[in-house]
């Protein structure tokens, strides 16, 4: 049974035991086992190192750790190894015996897990050597790495909580919200709406009791930032929470998780517990006159739950349908009470500004635009994974610089940003410092800071497709503009794709996007006709390409394109003919083979398949 | 499968002492339980909260989560994020739908597979990517989706 803290100074009475049990400098492997790396294998590797270091009687005098993800994704299962700070990169359970033998114990490197820069082969031995890494600056990730996500003591070793007692002890509630105002934090959910605003107006307005949301619904497709704080450090989350309770006068919290996080509602619910076994959450939290309780509610899979009339919705056990915003959540909200709701990022940034100052934060940043933002770098990029940066890193070095630039020397065709709400961002605006209002100028969002690098062999207008189809299947339907106009708009679209469209049907589509984008209620309609909007503004030579000359440059959209064999190439190996899902391949055993043209659903599989190159696309 | 009216209770009680009765989350445990929503256990729902029948089915529909109908013996779904989009997600799509015989959102004829497709589960970086009864299958190939499922129906066959 853990200790129950009565006072501030407890607090640290308990840090400062948790420390002095931990000062051995043991050595220490850690494994990331954020959802990245356990797809790849993570537990399996945590467990061989378990086990055999027990059997080799070394258990005693090494730490294994099981971390939240390190952000660097695509080349997990990633381990690090303290001190000495090597990392080992898409280590598999056989790989384990011989890290012991040889970089445990002999202090040796393996140079075949070690990374290795994709552009210049460089290999790299030192965690914080890796490019990746160098032009970051972790601030909400920093400590991912390094503490066991569901162990609170971890997390006070590493001087978490301390902000909460920081608050309690020695500020008013008027004081944290004038401190959020003066760091100048915007809501990192999308919209960018200005924290301490938000809280102010929540803490004036009358009504009780108040409420307060962590939106953790993270709907974004190719985004999961949100995730790997939950996994890996749910309780900075928490931390901002209970301080934001605190400031507006909330006694109830409610996190909404998607139901596809099964590990983040997992760590988030430990952390709960564990926080309440210390007298961190519950009645008279810190033995102060402070009683604030957290529960989760799962998502229901749904996208537009993310909005927050949506999401409130929701909690009360309703259809998720957003309502209109004459007024707001936070005079009434949830069972129309007062209630403020933020993103995960914004809850885990309120820790370190009332930890390290607002004017240190607001030194960090753009003029508008303070503090850092992580993105979900992913696509045709090398280095995926999550980056955080200051606000206002150009696009150019994000892609580049850290992201390790496009893989099998593709050209970089775009940027996407803000999801489908966001837009496409061309190669020649890439030095555009990112902002909330400079992406917004150029047509884009920062939304929860998706970034997806398009290549040339991706269609612009394929692109715009796949947002529309995406945004159809989730709106709620409510309002008429926002579920005809999607139906049109994709129906225009589907004709530009199949090279049955015109001119003025490109311009009806822009126009239509607008109205749309004017006409709707809830945020999701407002936004649905950017993809196409940005698309259009700066690819359009692609759509009169599809229009015009019924091609599909990039060689995606299916009507325009057509595949061959070359008889000269074609050995007549069958694997094709094998593989066609619907028999369009014809040809005798060593004869070059020919594509039916009439059957062909040119799927592309047969020229992924081919060995020697003979299926082409025209 | 049967559905206990005993163990459905047990789910509802669990919330029932709470002010704010989650519906949703009730639902949820009777979806995770019997992978859908046996009409039974609406009934029994309906009447032990006094919440009208036409109410739950409204958000049996309206959520993703929620099916009506029994699923399949394994359960797929396929991402069809933008990350998962970019790096060739369509295709493989296809291909789960040709060799498991099965369309989204249905289960296949012989009862085995239920196909969903998914807006991203968060692991963009192992794009394209299908989840199989709750294991990750990342950096998928049409070479490799072909060998899992290879693998599905010969646990099938034996
Ligand atoms: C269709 C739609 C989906 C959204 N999805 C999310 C989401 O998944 N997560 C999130 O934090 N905000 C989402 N938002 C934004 C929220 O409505 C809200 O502005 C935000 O959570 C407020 O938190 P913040 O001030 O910390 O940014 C969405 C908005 C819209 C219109
Ligand atoms: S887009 Fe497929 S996992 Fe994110």
């Amino acid at each position: 049974m853990k200790k129950k803290i009565t006072s501030p100074w407890d607090l640290e009475i308990l840090r400062e035991s948790i420390k002095e049990n931990r000062v051995s400098g043991k050595p220490c492997v850690s494994v990331c086992c954020g959802t990245g790396c356990m797809a790849s294998g993570a537990l399996e590797v945590l467990s061989s190192f378990k086990s055999l270091l027990k059997q080799k009687g070394l258990d005693f005098q090494l730490d294994t750790k099981l971390t939240g993800c390190h952000g660097f994704c695509e080349q997990g299962p990633l381990v690090v190894i303290t001190p000495g700070d090597i990392l080992y990169c898409r280590v598999q359970e056989e790989d384990v015996e011989e890290i012991i033998e040889k970089t445990i114990i002999k202090d040796e490197i393996i140079e075949r897990l070690s990374y290795v820069e994709p552009v210049s082969g460089k290999q790299i031995i030192k965690e914080h050597d890796v490019p990746f890494y160098k032009k970051q600056y972790r601030l909400l990730m920093a400590n991912n790495g390094k503490l066991v996500p569901t162990e609170i003591e971890d997390y006070m070793a590493l001087g978490g909580y301390s902000a909460l007692k920081k608050v309690l002890e020695n500020m008013t509630p008027k004081q944290v919200i004038s401190e959020i105002k003066t760091s100048n934090l915007r809501g990192r959910g999308g919209g960018g709406f200005p924290t301490g605003v938000k809280w102010q107006s929540c803490f004036n307005a009358p009504g009780d009791p108040k409420y307060l949301i962590c939106n953790a619904d993270e709907g974004d497709p190719g985004c999961f930032q949100d995730r790997s704080i939950l996994e890996g450090n749910p309780h900075s989350v928490l931390e901002g929470m209970i301080i934001g309770a605190y400031a507006v006068g909330a006694n109830q919290g409610y996190i909404y998780v998607r139901r596809e996080y099964p590990l983040a509602i997992e760590n988030f619910g430990q952390a709960i517990e564990q926080a309440k076994e210390y007298g961190l959450l519950g009645e008279g939290i810190m033995g102060m006159d402070f009683n604030f309780n957290v529960k989760i509610n799962r998502g229901g899979g749904a996208f537009v739950c993310g909005e927050s009339s949506a999401s409130i919705a929701s909690i009360e056990g309703k259809v998720g349908e957003p309502r209109d915003k004459h007024t707001h959540a936070t005079e009434k909200g949830l069972w129309d009470k007062p209630t403020v709701l933020n993103n995960v990022k914004t809850w885990a940034t309120v820790p370190i500004i009332m930890e390290k100052g607002a004017e240190w934060f607001a030194s960090i940043g753009t003029e508008k635009s303070k503090g850092t933002m992580i993105f979900s770098l992913t696509g045709k990029v090398n280095n995926t994974g999550l980056a955080e940066v200051p606000m206002g890193m150009s696009l150019r070095e994000l892609v580049f610089d850290i992201g390790g630039g496009v893989p099998n020397g593709k050209k970089l065709k775009a940027v996407q940003t803000g999801g489908p709400s966001g837009g496409c961002i061309p190669e020649n605006l890439l030095d555009l410092p990112v902002d909330y209002e400079k992406l917004s100028e150029a047509g884009s969002m920062m939304g929860s800071g998706g970034l997806i690098v398009m290549d040339e062999d991706t269609c612009m207008v394929d692109v715009a497709k796949y947002f529309l189809s995406f945004t159809k299947d989730e709106s709620c339907g409510s309002c008429f503009s926002c579920r005809e106009g999607i139906t049109r708009m994709q129906e225009m679209i589907d004709d530009i794709t199949r090279g049955k469209s015109s001119l003025e049907q490109l311009e009806l589509l822009k126009e239509l996007a607008q109205v749309v984008k004017d006409t709707s209620m809830c945020g999701l309609g407002q936004t649905c006709g950017n993809p196409i909007l940005s698309t259009i503004r700066y690819f359009e030579e692609e759509y009169l390409a599809h229009i015009v000359e019924k091609k599909c440059p990039a060689g995606v959209c299916r009507d325009l394109i057509s595949f061959s064999i070359d008889s000269e190439l074609c050995t007549g190996c069958g694997r094709c003919l094998k593989n066609c899902p619907v028999e369009a391949i014809q040809g005798e055993k060593k004869e070059p083979h020919v594509i039916l043209e009439d059957q062909c659903t040119k799927c592309g599989i047969c020229r992924e398949v081919c060995k020697f190159d003979a299926v082409i696309k025209i | 499968m049967k559905v206990d009216l005993t163990k459905i209770d047990q789910m509802i009680d669990k919330y029932s002492s709470e002010e704010d009765v989650p519906y949703i989350s009730i639902l949820q445990d009777i979806n995770d339980e019997y992978r859908y929503l046996p009409e039974e256990a609406l009934h029994r729902v309906s009447k032990k909260l006094a919440v009208s029948m036409s109410q739950l089915y409204s958000l049996a529909t309206f959520y993703k989560c929620f099916s009506l109908v029994p699923k399949g013996k394994h359960e797929v779904q396929v991402c069809m994020g933008t990350a998962c989009h970019v790096r060739g997600a369509p295709r493989i799509l296809e291909k789960v739908c040709q060799g498991f015989k099965v369309s989204p959102g249905k289960t296949s004829e012989d009862g085995e597979f239920s196909l969903e497709t998914v807006n991203c589960v968060g692991a963009c970086a192992l794009g394209p990517l299908v989840v199989m009864d709750g294991k990750y299958h990342g950096k998928l190939t049409l070479n490799k989706i072909g060998k899992l499922m290879g693998g599905y129906h010969e646990k099938e066959d034996n």
